[in-house]
């Protein structure tokens, strides 16, 4: 028999058996444990209503501070959504959910509950669970109530379509005035030491296995055996293929349970982001890198998302709409490949052959990712462009760089993502700009030479004409506000610099 | 701004802002939904079997494979349907589940029931579907060329719009899109049903109008209406989505359990809910206004062409109110208007608040726009010059008189308050400043009709029941989906018998329990379910005083009901102890209540009368900062000021004032429904993919504010509807927009900007700005 599944819920030890590998939190929640106070608005991680708190036990890495507040180094504590998030994961950690609040407060409501209810954060109240939750998880990783754009970035992921959103705010603000209620923290971690394992966790289930390896040589070595089974991180896309296309996935192997994976490290040379390090952090260390990248890093998807999905995974995925390749391919990313014990590196604007291809063999997979610190004589920007600001998928994105020596380009990083089968860099763009002085005449014959690197499609989210347009502005900008005379501020060129 | 007295347990409970009923439930988990209620043992699971084709007759439909897929108990097409196939709420068109012909993508086929949710979904796929396709119109263009409506064009005519227009100084013709809307209620629709014994069948459904549910399964089973008792405790949100949609589901349910005689959920999965259900209404409206050197039309004509999907639906109705609307605040004196709902091969499209009239009005306010930019003046001055008053005329073009001058006020007031004038000359500066972002400003008024146009639909009835400790129980005909009518109902029935609103509970609507009700919709719920709760509570009450009066031998005018007591001259008796006594004496406790507004008349085929009881006014001011680079726009600020009459709850009138709003931003900014052009299929069907607004789009500066007027009509407790109206306040955003896009512009330029702006469409008004001459 299988080993079961162990978590901490309810403050209980429990311990699952019989359930299928791609069995999702919230059906479990839901369907078995009759746990109905988490809803279901999407099942896709796109609406909030699904919000739970994840606990665990602090990895190896340096905790990065984030936008959920500088994490304790007691704990992690994390929101997660529960509809895409596969039950085997939760192996080792504590689940909180809406209904635990009270029993924590004592009985009566939450600090967070009670200030929804007093400032009228709820009407049909249906998102309110996934916002008590967001809630939840900004309170319990913040001394005081952080700013009321902080909260807003902290409940990107929660849609509510009958308040408006204000009075949520107001909430979130007003449920740090009250005496601070705890958890026990210490008597958590008791609990969550206990299920500590040592070695690869393997539960199985009606013929599927699922590995939860505690090395990356137990990785590589699984994978080397199991090249057919399908590697899983965050399951942030994954999730969707078993929701949405009811598919079956085969034999997993999870690099979550890979405590050496979650490492970002910075050398005088390299920032290094290991596989399993979360988006949250991942942008944490390259915004600290490079800090024009925070606006990106909030339109990326939204926090639950960002603590689930991984960069690696990300890159991995290598959606020609994924939002990190541009970034990455602009700041001069390079990947650590890895099979059995076999590894090599290679330049991760090499790495996509068409769309949703890429040059991994069988049992090859991201060890780590890893970026040069940049010079100062590299200009970077980074943009996305969308319907919305919050959690939308791209029509464009872009990570632009340029060295400029002299007055003159010497190089030039364009890369770009929604023009193409891949995300890929803009060569006739960038001979456009390599050895020209770094002026006007320059950025517009970059931005005619777009139309020879791309050739869009139209599809829901724009146009191919709206596409081109805005990918040469996008170069526009990064003249504009990286030019020697007179640059533009962010202010001056983005309607959403007021915000940050 | 309202003053907001905390409630107190002995205080008064109207007119202050106590928390939403359930709000305590919200916020723990524990308040029920339709797919939260503990599942009878052995439920099962359905899921709807869809067309992939928008127009097609249905040649073969193999399931089989569904059949033999795990788990599976029963797969139904519409053969299996004892009654009728419809869940049409106006016009038979509407079929529950396609028989042979397809309309839209996405149409169900068939339903497949299995022991599980997964497994019913899993095997809803395998259905071997052949089809012969047909030529489908999916642009309401394509429909309107082609002639193809779902009911007979509408005509709604006062004075002589022809004359009017020859006469005119100014001609300006137009045109105006605005794209539709999915109501993303949070909770997707969803319906259970259980058989009862002797032929009965409960369904707990998640809808706006539990006995139109009632009807339709009762024609689908071929049983009396008696047979049926539909329940429902709370939606989580409806919007309008669920007034005649969860008919479908409701059907779909029923007739599983029937055919199985075991409890059946339906509960449709995101993509399905986007891919089924029909949405607001898109529409074209063409134009001509006749104008002076003023400002001032003295003559109009319009078009107005709606999407109105495969199937009637509500497309009449919601085409009435849009006509009603046209008029936004403005007396159009002679003027000739034209509904035509177009039909074509997508989702039905059906109520969302304001039902037709943001998009009647909206047409309107962009034409007045238009107007001021032609003229060179603010588009606030021109408002002014229209509005209905005794200089310009008192008659909606549906013959309706507008009284008073709450409008005219109400724009004076929030022209002050918002810094109007000055921010707008502040803003000139910072375009002259600023090269790549520009900054836009618009004020708009809102004017909405209350009561729903068919004269009928404007009845009520409730029950209150008093038991002999004390407690009280509520029960009417509205739907709580979020918009706090339990709350508002509750309140007043605690004010009539002077008790604590601890001492009052709501139960679930239940079609067994108020008979005959109206859809939880046009804004109507608190003044007709208020009314009618009130007066069933007054029954009691009455009764609690006669039989007080005759034993404590005093006049009935003594005797007060306060704070849980009951004030006999100086005398003050516990309510407790009252209705105990009272029960002993044999007096009924409980009473029912009715309620129908008074006033009211409307002729369908001429559309003339007086459809609405009164007008809810409001207005707002939107400051905008857009991106010329990218078309990305941001709401920076909006004041909105806005009538709630003696708001019987300031804190649920606000929060519906801003909900609506921001609602209304998400419209007319990111919401965009793309269907793919050849095959016909909605692209957009799901929140990765169709934008609502997060808590970003939230501006950044939100003044709100309750325009405190009492309603002239005798209305519960003077209050006024608050759900719809503030949709429309929306309107000055997209306005302020298209300002900040005319910035870029050559003088008295009027952008050609539709409804959403999305940023693809913002750059596309700014591209044809670049091509004008300067
Ligand atoms: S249910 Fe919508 S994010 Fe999970
Ligand atoms: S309260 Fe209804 S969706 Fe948020």
């Amino acid at each position: 028999m299988s080993e079961p599944i162990r978590f901490i819920f309810r403050g209980r030890r429990q311990e699952l058996r019989g359930v299928s590998v791609q069995r999702t939190v919230l059906e479990w929640l839901r369907e078995d444990a009759r746990q109905t106070g988490t809803k279901e608005g999407c099942a896709e991680g796109d609406c909030g209503a699904c919000t739970v708190v994840l606990a665990e036990l602090p990895g190896l890495h340096t905790a990065p501070t984030t936008l959920a507040g500088t994490r304790g180094a007691q704990l992690s504590v994390r929101t997660v959504n529960a509809c895409i998030a596969l039950l085997p994961t939760l192996d080792g950690k504590a689940l909180f959910t809406v209904e635990d609040l009270k029993a924590l407060a004592g009985g009566g409501l939450h600090p967070v509950q009670q200030a929804m209810v007093e400032h009228h954060g709820s009407q049909c109240g249906f998102c309110t669970p996934g916002f008590v939750m967001s809630l939840f998880g900004v309170y319990q990783t913040n001394a005081q109530a952080p700013s009321r754009q902080a909260l807003a970035d902290a409940l990107a992921g929660n849609l509510c379509r009958c308040t408006g959103y204000r009075p949520i705010l107001d909430a979130g603000q007003a449920m740090f005035a009250p005496a601070k209620v705890d958890w026990d923290t210490a008597g958590l971690r008791a609990q969550l030491e206990a299920l500590v394992r040592s070695d690869t966790f393997l539960y199985e289930h009606d013929g599927q296995r699922f590995w939860a390896p505690k090395s990356a040589d137990a990785l590589a070595e699984v994978f080397d055996a199991h090249p057919r089974a399908r590697l899983l991180a965050g399951s942030t896309d994954v999730g969707l293929w078993v929701t949405k296309k009811l598919e079956a996935l085969g034999d997993v192997v999870w690099v979550g349970g890979v405590g050496e994976l979650k490492r970002v490290e910075r050398s005088a040379e390299r920032l290094t982001i290991g596989a399993a390090v979360a988006l949250e952090d991942a942008y944490a260390a390259l915004t600290a890198l490079v800090p024009q990248l925070r606006e990106y890093w909030l339109r990326f998807a939204s926090p639950p998302i960002r603590h689930a999905g991984t960069l690696v995974g990300n890159v991995a995925n290598g959606s020609p709409i994924g939002d990190s390749a541009p970034v990455l391919m602009a700041l001069g990313a390079e990947l650590a490949l890895r099979k059995g014990s076999r590894r090599r590196t290679l330049r991760l604007d090499e790495f996509y052959v068409g769309y949703m291809k890429n040059r991994l063999e069988p049992g090859e997979w991201i060890e780590a990712l890893s970026v040069p610190l940049p010079s100062p004589a590299w200009r970077f920007v980074a943009f996305k462009w969308s319907k919305r600001f919050d959690s939308d998928i791209s029509a464009v994105a872009a990570g632009l760089a340029v060295k400029v020596e002299q007055g003159v380009v010497a190089e030039a990083r364009l890369a770009f993502g929604g023009l193409a089968a891949t995300v890929r860099r803009a060569a006739h763009a960038e001979a456009a700009l390599v050895g020209q002085p770094w002026q006007e005449g320059a950025v517009r014959a970059a931005m005619a030479a777009l139309t020879q690197d791309f050739n869009p499609l139209s599809d829901l989210r724009a146009s191919d004409a709206a596409r081109r347009e805005v990918a040469a502005n996008f170069l526009l900008k990064l003249w504009l506000q990286t030019r020697d005379q007179a640059p533009l501020s962010p202010a001056a060129l983005s309607v959403w610099a007021a915000r940050t | 701004m309202t003053s907001h007295a905390k409630p107190t347990e002995a205080g008064p409970v109207l007119h202050v802002p106590v928390p939403h009923e359930s709000a305590h439930l919200h916020v723990s988990g524990e308040a029920t939904y339709t797919d939260d209620v503990a599942e009878l043992s052995g439920t099962l699971h359905a899921a709807l079997g869809l067309s992939s084709k928008a127009h097609a007759k249905v040649t073969r439909l193999d399931l089989e494979p569904v059949r033999a897929a795990p788990g599976v108990v029963g797969v139904f097409t519409a053969k299996d349907l004892p009654g009728r196939n419809d869940c049409g709420p106006v016009v038979q068109d509407d079929p529950i589940l396609a028989d042979g012909l397809v309309q839209f993508v996405g149409q169900p086929l068939f339903v497949v029931v299995a022991t599980s949710h997964l497994l019913a979904r899993k095997a809803a796929r395998l259905a071997i579907v052949e089809y012969q396709d047909l030529p489908a119109v999916l642009t309401v263009q394509d429909a309107f060329e082609k002639g193809l409506a779902v009911i007979p064009p509408m005509r709604m005519v006062r004075g002589d719009a022809a004359s009017a227009l020859a006469k005119a100084p100014h001609l300006l013709e137009g045109e105006f899109v605005n794209g539709g809307q999915e109501h993303f209620y949070l909770e997707g629709q969803v319906a259970t049903a259980a058989l009862e014994e002797n032929g009965g069948v409960w369904v707990h459904c998640s809808t706006q109008h539990p006995t139109e549910m009632q009807h339709h399964v009762a024609h689908a089973l071929n049983v009396p209406s008696n047979q049926v008792h539909v329940e429902c405790r709370r939606m989580g949100g409806g919007f309008g989505g669920k007034e005649s949609q969860s008919g479908l589901f409701a059907c779909v349910a029923a007739l599983c359990a029937w055919k199985l005689k075991a409890p059946v959920k339906l509960r449709a999965d995101r993509d399905d809910d986007f891919l089924i259900t029909g949405k607001r209404h898109d529409f074209w409206t063409t134009f001509k206004l006749g104008y002076d050197e003023s400002g001032r039309v003295l003559g109009a004509e319009a078009t107005l062409v709606s999407k109105a999907g495969f199937s009637a639906d509500l497309s009449g109705p919601v085409m009435s109110r849009a006509l009603c609307h046209f008029d936004s605040g403005y007396a159009l004196n002679d003027v000739r208007l034209t509904g035509f709902c177009a039909k074509t091969n997508t989702q039905s499209n059906t109520a969302f608040r304001g039902f037709g009239g943001p998009q009647g009005a909206l047409a309107m306010e962009v034409a007045i726009d238009t107007i001021a930019r032609r003229l060179g003046v603010d588009a606030l001055d021109v408002r002014y010059r229209n509005l209905y008053g005794d200089q310009t005329g008192r008659f909606t073009p549906y013959g309706q008189e507008v009284p008073g001058d709450v409008l005219p006020r109400l724009l004076r007031q929030l022209e002050e308050r918002s810094g109007y004038r000055a921010r707008r000359a502040a803003i000139v500066t910072f375009n002259q400043g600023s090269a790549y972002l520009k900054k836009g400003l618009a004020l708009t008024p809102v004017k909405f009709g209350i009561s729903f146009n068919a004269t009928h639909f404007n009845q009520a009835g409730a029950l209150v029941h008093v038991y002999t400790d004390g407690s009280v129980l509520v029960n009417h005909g509205g739907t709580e989906m979020g918009q706090g009518l339990f709350t508002k109902v509750a309140q007043v029935v605690a004010h009539e018998l002077g008790v604590p609103l601890a001492w009052v509970r709501s139960t679930a609507t239940d079609t067994s329990k108020v008979a005959n009700t109206s859809a939880t919709a046009a804004s109507s719920g608190s003044d007709l379910n208020g009314k009618a709760a009130q007066a069933a509570a007054r029954a009691v009450r009455d009764r609690l005083v006669e039989f007080l009066a005759k034993r404590e031998g005093v006049g009935a005018e003594v005797i007060r009901f306060e704070g849980g007591l009951v004030h006999v001259g100086p005398k003050a008796l516990p309510f407790r102890e009252v209705v105990g006594a009272a029960y002993h004496a044999r007096v009924q406790l409980w009473s029912d209540g009715y309620y129908a507004t008074p006033k009211i008349h409307w002729n369908r085929e001429t559309l003339q009368g007086r459809p609405f009881f009164y007008f809810a006014y409001g207005a707002a001011v939107s400051e905008v900062l857009i991106d010329t680079l990218t078309g990305e726009t941001r709401l920076l600020r909006a004041d909105l000021l806005h009538e709630a009459g003696r708001s019987l709850n300031p804190a649920i009138d606000l929060g519906q004032i801003e909900g609506a709003f921001v609602q209304g931003v998400g419209w007319l900014t990111s919401e965009e429904l793309v269907w793919n052009s050849a095959s016909g299929k909605l692209l957009t069907h799901s929140p990765s993919t169709y934008k609502i607004p997060t808590a970003n789009d939230c501006p950044l500066e939100l003044n709100v504010a309750l325009f405190d007027d009492a309603n002239p009509e005798d209305t519960i407790h003077r209050s006024k509807a608050v759900g719809e109206p503030p949709f429309l306040l929306a309107f000055s955003a997209f306005l302020a927009i298209r300002d900040a896009v005319a910035a870029t512009g050559p003088a008295r330029c009027a952008p050609k900007l539709d409804a959403p702006a999305t940023p693809e469409a913002v750059l596309r008004a700014l591209a044809a700005l670049r091509l004008m001459p300067r």
